[in-house]
This record gives structure tokens, sequence and C-alpha cells, in this order.
């Protein structure tokens, strides 16, 4: 061919490929638009570019797809591999937002009223509990308590306003773990110790963990 | 709505064998052909693409999300089907990719296709160096951007845009030998 090769010209005959399969940006697309309007020869050449985008598509769409052989062997290899554990892999305060998330205002203000119902039922099982516990019986960490829940629970509905930071910021100031949830009623089963807690200090802790801004209602737990 | 790429593996990361499994379903095809070019053998290809999800699944939750995952995918699938390669002799793969690959010249009719351009042009296709099939085939085939092959295969942009030009370059000189004209190079 007789056609002057500029530099330029070399550039843009270089990007035809690319222009062909639609993956150049916009900018570089309309610079090779311009170029095609005006050189035949290079135009020429744009078909060539077409041919071969298309044999070549051709040639690999022959090569068939993989057997179920290939499936099966990766999900073998997966099965041998060490389990995850899921809850380490979201943070709390994600699986927090993603539920909170989920909800309108309006749902949440009815689960507000529906935890507070079950809330007062507990808050009542639990006044019935300390009036009939005789005094100075208190269980201890070795007690059947902590035998039952290896620790000390609460369950916790957080106030609809509270974002995902400021729950997760008032769980790990507290030192607090998410031990299940979101149960009915919008409610969250926490642990407060790793043993079981006196009552005295069981009382404070809550009436403490009550004043947080970001609690809604939170009563002691089995 | 369909889960993106992206929302795949973040809950491949989280351990969701079905975020897996819809992954794979979704790409495993066209990382299998790329595969099949570079190695030339169906079962090593197979092999290949499990180690590639498997890495997925094990790497996940180190995907930053600044390529596409086709892209990481196909990076993956590049670096095992070299590993493979330097396995395995050249002489066997290239044994059983006859059987993997249409060949016109195993074909009774071979004098009416290679009046077939565009057999003729498929067949010298696939007669490219392995350099040379891969990135025709990645910015072909795969759709891939200049910045993307240049991810995929690990050569500046400066050097794609040139070797995709010398791969064209020697398709048109095998044309040439095969008797087909094109005017170019």
């Amino acid at each position: 061919m007789t056609t002057t090769q500029t530099p330029e010209r070399q550039e843009i005959e270089e990007l035809l490929p690319w222009h062909a399969a639609g993956t150049l940006s916009r900018r570089e697309a309309a610079r090779v638009e311009d170029a095609l309007a005006s050189d035949p020869e290079l135009a020429r050449r744009y078909e060539l570019v077409r041919e071969e985008l298309a044999e070549t598509t051709h040639l690999n769409e022959t090569l068939g797809a993989p057997s179920v052989r290939a499936m099966n062997r990766l999900m073998a290899a997966i099965d041998a591999e060490p389990a995850r554990a899921p809850a380490s892999a979201v943070s709390l305060s994600d699986r927090l937002a993603q539920f909170i998330a989920s909800f309108s205002p309006r749902t949440l203000a009815w689960t507000g009223v529906a935890a507070a119902l079950v809330i007062a039922v507990q808050a009542g099982l639990l006044a019935g509990i300390g009036l009939t516990e005789r005094p100075g019986t208190f269980q201890t960490a070795s007690g059947p308590a902590a035998e039952a829940t290896g620790g000390t629970y609460a369950m916790v509905r957080f106030k609809p306003q509270a974002t995902a930071a400021e729950i997760g910021r008032f769980l790990a100031d507290n030192k607090l773990s998410l031990a299940g949830g979101p149960l009915a009623g919008g409610l969250f089963r926490i642990r407060l110790a790793d043993s079981a807690l006196s009552k005295d200090v069981l009382t404070q802790t809550l009436k403490r963990l009550q004043d947080d801004r970001v609690v809604d209602l939170i009563a002691a737990a089995q | 709505m369909q889960s993106t790429d992206e929302d795949l593996v973040r809950r491949i990361a989280a351990g969701d064998r079905l975020a897996m499994q819809v992954l794979f379903t979704r790409h495993h095809v066209r990382v299998y052909r790329f595969v099949l070019r570079l190695t030339r053998n169906a079962t090593v290809a197979e092999d290949v693409i499990s180690d590639v999800f498997l890495d997925v699944w094990r790497q996940a939750g180190k995907f930053e999300g600044r390529s596409a995952v086709s892209t990481w995918l196909l990076s993956i699938a590049r670096f095992k089907a070299l590993s493979a390669l330097r396995r395995r002799p050249h002489a066997e793969l290239d044994d059983e990719m006859a059987e993997t690959i249409e060949d016109p010249a195993d074909d009774p009719e071979v004098d009416l296709q290679k009046k077939d351009k565009g057999s003729v042009l498929r067949e010298c296709l696939s007669r490219l160096s392995a350099e040379h099939r891969e990135i025709v085939d990645l910015v072909y085939y795969h759709e891939k951007s200049v910045e993307e092959v240049a991810q995929i295969v690990g050569i500046p942009e400066a050097t794609v845009k040139t070797r995709m030009f010398y791969a064209r370059k020697k398709l048109g000189e095998l044309l040439k030998a095969a008797g087909v004209e094109r005017g170019w190079p």
C-alpha cells in the first residue's frame, strides 16, 4: 500500500481492533470514526478487522463447553476447604445495618410495639423470679444458670434512628457480642458476660446499657 | 434483579456456595475457551477452570474491585494455564488439541472449505503463536480493552497495541500463504 503512514495514522490503525469490539473510550472512538470517514484505505482495513473479529468469535464458539466434571471437581474442592465462619466474614455492624435497612420506618414502629410487649412479659417474669428468690442466694459463675447458658445474656431492641455505626460503637464500648437475632420483634440476643453475673451487677449493667442513646429496650434473658 | 459479579464475589467472600455456583455458571464457558486456546487440551482446560474458581473461593475477600470480575478471572486463568503448560510436554498437548479443535485438513471436503475465506481465516487464527492467539482472543472474543488486556497479560498498554498489530500482520501473512490476498500487510 502506498498510503502515507504518519505516527498518528499508525496509532489510529492500532486502535481499529478495539474500535470493532466496541471497547474504546468515547473520545478515542470518535477519533477513530473521524479518521475512518476521511481515509478510504483505513476504512478498507477496518473491514478486514471486522472479518477477523467475526471469525475469531466463530472459532471460539465452536470450542464447546466444559463437562459437568469441572463443576463437580470445583464443589468437591470447596467441600474439602476448611469451614468458614460466616459471622467473621460479615461484621456485626454490617449484620445490624442489613437488618435495620430491610425495614421501613413504619415497620420499625410496629416492631417496636411488639418488642415492648415481649420485653414487658420478660420483665414480669424477671420480677416474678426476684420475688420468689430467697435473699442471699445469687447464682455464681459455677451455678446452674451459667452451666446452662455459658454466660449472661440480654435481649435488646435498638432505637429505629440508631445507625449501624452507633450500634457497632455501643457493642464495642461495652464489650458486648451479638449472640443471636434478629428475632421476632426486632430483638437481638446479646452476651453481656462470659460468666453468670450476680443479680446486683446484672441490674446495674442493664440500667447502664438502657441509658445509652441507641437502646430502646433491654432486659435480661435466659 | 440479577446480582452483579461484584455482589457475587462479596457473597462468596462470606462463604456463600450458591453465589459461587452462579458466578461459575455465568463465566465458566468463556474462561474454559480462553484456557483451551492456550493449553490446547480439553481435560487440562477443565482442571484449570476448576482451579481458577477455587482460587476465587479462597481469594474473594481480597478482591478490591479495581478491575471487572471477568478480567480478574482471565488473569487467574492465564497464570494457571501457563503453569499447566509448564507441567506437561508440548507434544502431548498438541496431539490432544487435534481432537479438540476443528481441523479443515482432516475434513474430506477440504478443497471446498479452502474456497471459504472464513474457514481459511479460522484455520490461520489457529496457527498463530500462543502469544498472538491469546491477544487476538482477548480483544476480539473476550472484548477486553487495552487496559484490561495489559492487566491480564501483564504487559504495558503500548505493548498490547503493538502486539495486537503484529498478531494481525502475522495473520495476514498466513492468509497470503494460504492463497487469500487481503492487500494488507
